[in-house]
């Protein structure tokens, strides 16, 4: 979902900012005294930066309520239904389990014993569901509830050499418990 | 209205002046056009296209990377310099040693890679150096280290002469940020934007290329005596601190370029004696330096208030470039008489490819959205959006200036084309990077899965397309070289 926002999003924003440069560029050829021009425009900045901190400020609001770092601060309310630990290696996912639910909450506790790995889960339409990074000494925690049965496959989302294309590891989601 | 005649040369700036800039923008332009057909092979062999070993299109994608990050780096500075000298006595030879040192760097970093298989990315993110897993010795690595650090050295002693230069002429930093206009009463007489900007620069570059030198020498011992560990969360702090700051500084150096030229152009002014802009720079300041954890947003053990500041920050690092310089630049350009030639197009592309670029970036720095789109193709799409389109088209720009003004080189046939291929180019380039993100293909991946490869092939076309032009700007640029290095002004 948030990948076609951003899409979306950026693609919109893009378009808004090319097509203000576009009519700029093009009018140039038509001179104009500058000095109402610099007035009016400078007037429209003040609304303009306005905008843009009020837009700003809307969105860190509705994104920065359900951030996903409290399970590994120690701050979650309450516990996950599933823990499981994960490791990375040069190249390859060492998991307790790679069996899970849906609809039950996950918490995969996830380090490394080499590099720094990315612990990304991609579903069968080869998205990502989710993320964090795997790291020598450290642990994060990633809390996931899969949504749909299906087959999932860990990929690795940071550059960790030779094979790091092939660290794959797959996830079977199975319907959920009832 | 009168058209403005732009090819006016610079007092202050003679040949041994101009020459040190020319030999900077001369090296960053045939390291660019090496680097790019690099990206090229890279997008080929993703798209299926070409069949490179793994362990070479890492080496590739090492080698492209440092490369473009080092002639970004050059290229800005060689603008900051042009610019600045004309306000603060700044040292040839200190510049003509950051040169040496450069390609000092330059060959100790290939033989890094090529002799040595070093393969680690230009992040040499610990402790990966020292884990190639039989895929580069610790030579290779180590000469890849040593030639950052010699580089960083280098750009260290260029910042450091600098601020040694600007403190002789204005007294301290606060005043050439302009300072007691933008907190006091506005006199009009705050210093030139070449002034304001790389006192910018050289107060973050100086702070971004220390922590680069302290986590390189780490990794370096590291390296030989593996006992000796570093803490990796300190190690990726340090690493994307420096990364971070030294690539912004680069567009913060070159945009330097479009405050100059872009109003010889149009025949109007564009003052930096107003709080509007002083705020900005002074305001970008502290943000450069503070933005860096939105890198670190999927390291969940990062303090929460530096992740949640690495967003915020984030969006309001846009506030300087929508609100000010791009906005900016639209003023001055608005119904104005200006003089479309290769580098007025290519100044004004700059600041659209800045804004426009800085869009996907503020949107990967949602904490939600990178959740899902950390570490894919977004990521170089954005940063491919404000470097191929924002900063070295600020180089193109400024490269095809000087040779117009000095070396007498004439408009061709071929620069309205060259010019509109590689906008268009560029933006079908970056375009490709950033639908590879929305379908979650991985970054820095030697191999893709079937339904990513369209995405490479498109984008290597649109590559391609880049090259060309690209090749166009840099020839036509070596061709008025000489005379634009001898002749006297």
């Amino acid at each position: 979902m948030y990948q076609e926002i951003a899409w979306q999003a950026s693609l919109l924003g893009v378009a808004l900012i090319a097509a203000v440069f576009l009519y700029v560029g093009l009018r140039a050829g038509n001179p104009a005294d500058f000095g109402p021009i610099k007035r009016r425009l400078y007037a429209v900045r003040t609304y303009w930066f306005a905008f843009l901190v009020a837009l700003g400020a809307w969105l860190s609001v509705e994104t920065l309520a359900d951030l996903p770092y409290s399970t590994t601060h120690g701050e979650a309310a309450r516990p996950a239904e599933i823990t499981t630990e994960v490791t990375g290696h040069q190249w390859y996912w060492e998991m307790d389990r790679t069996a899970f639910p849906a609809g039950t909450e996950v918490a995969f506790e996830v380090t490394s014993a080499d590099v720094n790995h990315g612990f990304a889960i991609y579903n069968d339409d080869d998205r990502v569901v989710a993320q964090t990074q795997a790291m020598p000494d450290y642990t994060n925690v990633l809390r996931h509830t899969f949504r749909e049965p299906g087959t999932y496959r860990v990929l690795c989302l940071e550059y960790c050499g030779l094979a790091h294309h092939k660290m794959t590891q797959e996830i079977t989601v199975t319907a959920p418990d009832r | 209205m009168s058209q403005p005649d732009p090819y006016q040369p610079d007092p202050g700036i003679g040949r041994s002046e101009r020459g040190v800039v020319l030999a900077y923008m001369a090296t960053s332009g045939a390291v660019l056009l090496l680097m790019m057909v690099l990206g090229l092979i890279m997008r080929l062999d993703q798209g299926e296209l070409l069949g490179m070993a793994p362990d070479w299109f890492y080496r590739v994608l090492t080698l492209h990377g440092t490369g473009m990050v080092g002639i970004a780096g050059l290229a800005g500075a060689g603008i900051m310099w042009y610019f600045l000298r004309q306000y603060v006595g700044l040292s040839l030879a200190v510049a003509w040693a950051n040169l040496a040192l450069f390609l000092a760097g330059v060959i100790l970093i290939i033989t890094g890679i090529a002799l040595g298989g070093y393969a680690g990315a230009w992040t040499f993110l610990y402790p990966l150096p020292a884990n190639p897993m039989g895929m580069w010795d610790t030579g290779g690595a180590a000469s890849f280290l040593v030639g950052l650090l010699i580089i960083g050295v280098g750009f260290l002693l260029l910042h450091l002469d600098c601020a040694r230069a600007i403190i002789a002429r204005y007294g301290s930093l606060g005043r050439a940020l302009g300072w007691p206009q933008l907190f006091g009463r506005n006199d009009g007489k705050a210093p030139d934007a070449a002034v304001v900007a790389s006192t910018m620069v050289l107060i973050v570059n100086t702070l971004g290329l220390v922590s680069g030198a302290a986590i390189v020498v780490m990794s370096l011992i590291n390296l030989y005596f593996p006992a000796f560990q570093v803490d990796p969360l300190l190690a990726k702090n340090l690493i994307y601190f420096f990364g971070h700051v030294f690539i912004n500084a680069t567009i913060y150096m070159a945009v330097i370029a479009v405050y100059h030229l872009l109003p010889r152009y149009t025949g109007r002014p564009w003052p930096s004696s107003n709080k509007a802009f002083l705020g900005a720079w002074t305001a970008s300041t502290v943000m450069v330096i503070i933005v860096y954890p939105h890198h670190l947003l999927m390291d969940f053990v990062q303090p929460q208030w530096m992740l949640v500041m690495g967003q915020i920050i984030s969006y309001t690092s846009g506030l300087p470039v929508l609100a000010v310089t791009a906005y900016g630049a639209i003023v001055n350009l608005h119904r104005a008489p200006i003089r479309w030639d290769l580098a007025s197009a290519l100044l004004v592309l700059s600041a659209f490819g800045w804004a426009a670029g800085i869009i996907p970036a503020m949107v990967d720095a949602t904490i939600v959205v990178n959740q899902v789109m950390h570490n894919t193709l977004w990521v170089p799409g954005h940063f491919h959006f404000y470097l191929l389109l924002g900063t070295i088209a600020m180089a193109l720009g400024f490269m095809a200036w000087m040779v117009r003004t000095y070396g007498g080189a004439r408009e061709s046939g071929l620069d309205q084309l060259s010019f509109w291929v590689y906008a268009v180019g560029g933006v079908g380039f970056v375009g490709m990077f950033l639908i590879g993100g929305r379908e979650g293909t991985p970054r820095r991946f030697a191999e893709h899965l079937s339904g990513w490869i369209p995405y490479d092939r498109w984008a290597s076309l649109f590559a391609a397309l880049v090259i060309a032009a690209t090749a166009v700007f840099v020839v036509r640029f070596f061709a008025g070289l000489r005379r634009a290095a001898l002749t006297e002004a």
